[in-house]
């Protein structure tokens, strides 16, 4: 270890899924980190370019079919209107821990300093323009750009 | 000797458990103040202006007429119970998320409540 002392100066968090539980977990992390004083980058690639789909990012959902940990055997979890109604108890609770919707959350990780790329190759993949976007992203990113930003002492990368 | 070490491990724990309670009093700006092991006033009511100067320039800031606003806004929030988040800074109305970073660049929340004397927020967002 050299003069750093193993001390973590940068989080770069890749969120890949889009549903509600795994957005969340990747934005309090980024939001932690800040809060904590260090920096925060995060790469939004396949379905988590959802979360930053501006029309997509207000519906995101819990998924009832194929979690476990929801408790629910997943034939009544894929009758119409379960996950609906999931993600509306989860909100409910969310709230109620005074955690933002997406929307929001986004507003409060910018102006944290928090950078947020989309991956080129997803939205090239799902047919978005930067137009369909979050407004205030920082920019499209190659994950060889990613990469390059994720260089120097101190950096660890996350995989949602 | 193999059956101790369990007994030792407990020990241990007792060990630093208590170290973790540990309060001390150090002198700062000429009075003695109650402080927990990460630096944090224990007694708000030791806190004075002079204090919130001293540890704010522990912390590399000098602090202006702004900062003095956000840290009564806390202190006010203190008084009457109510958990403090990044969130609610926002929401606040005394100032933005991107001033209060400006005002306390390095982790905000926890240095801006360290120079107001008032607890650690527990809060994750």
């Amino acid at each position: 270890m050299s003069d750093q002392n193993g001390k973590l100066k940068k989080m770069m968090i890749i969120l890949s899924k889009a549903t509600l539980d795994n957005v969340y977990a990747a934005f309090v992390l980024a939001n932690g980190a800040r809060m904590e004083g260090i920096d925060a980058e995060m790469f939004f690639t396949f379905f988590g370019l959802e979360a930053v789909h501006k029309e997509r990012l207000e519906h995101l959902h819990v998924a009832t079919v194929g979690n476990p940990a929801m408790h629910m055997p997943t034939m009544i979890g894929g009758l119409p209107g379960m996950e609906a109604f999931a993600t509306r108890m989860m909100k409910k609770e969310m709230e109620q821990l005074d955690m933002p919707e997406v929307l929001e959350f986004l507003d409060i990780l910018k102006a944290s300093g928090v950078k947020l790329w989309a991956c080129k190759l997803a939205m090239d993949m799902f047919h978005f323009k930067q137009d369909d976007l979050y407004e205030d992203l920082d920019g499209v990113l190659t994950v060889g750009d990613f990469y390059q930003r994720s260089s120097g002492e101190g950096v660890q990368m996350l995989f949602i | 000797m193999i059956h101790l070490i369990p007994g030792n491990l407990f020990q241990l724990n007792l060990h630093t458990r208590k170290n973790k309670k540990a309060m001390s009093e150090r002198i700062i700006a000429g009075a003695p103040v109650n402080v927990n092991e990460e630096g944090f006033m224990t007694d708000f009511r030791q806190w004075n202006q002079t204090i919130g100067t001293e540890l704010a320039r522990e912390a590399d800031l000098t602090l202006s007429p702004r900062h003095w606003q956000v840290i009564e806004y806390l202190q006010t929030e203190y008084r009457n119970e109510v958990p403090l988040s990044i969130r609610k800074i926002g929401k606040s109305g005394v100032v933005d998320i991107k001033e209060f970073y400006q005002l306390f660049p390095n982790a905000p929340l926890k240095t801006a409540a360290k120079i107001a004397g008032i607890p650690k927020p527990a809060s994750c967002i």
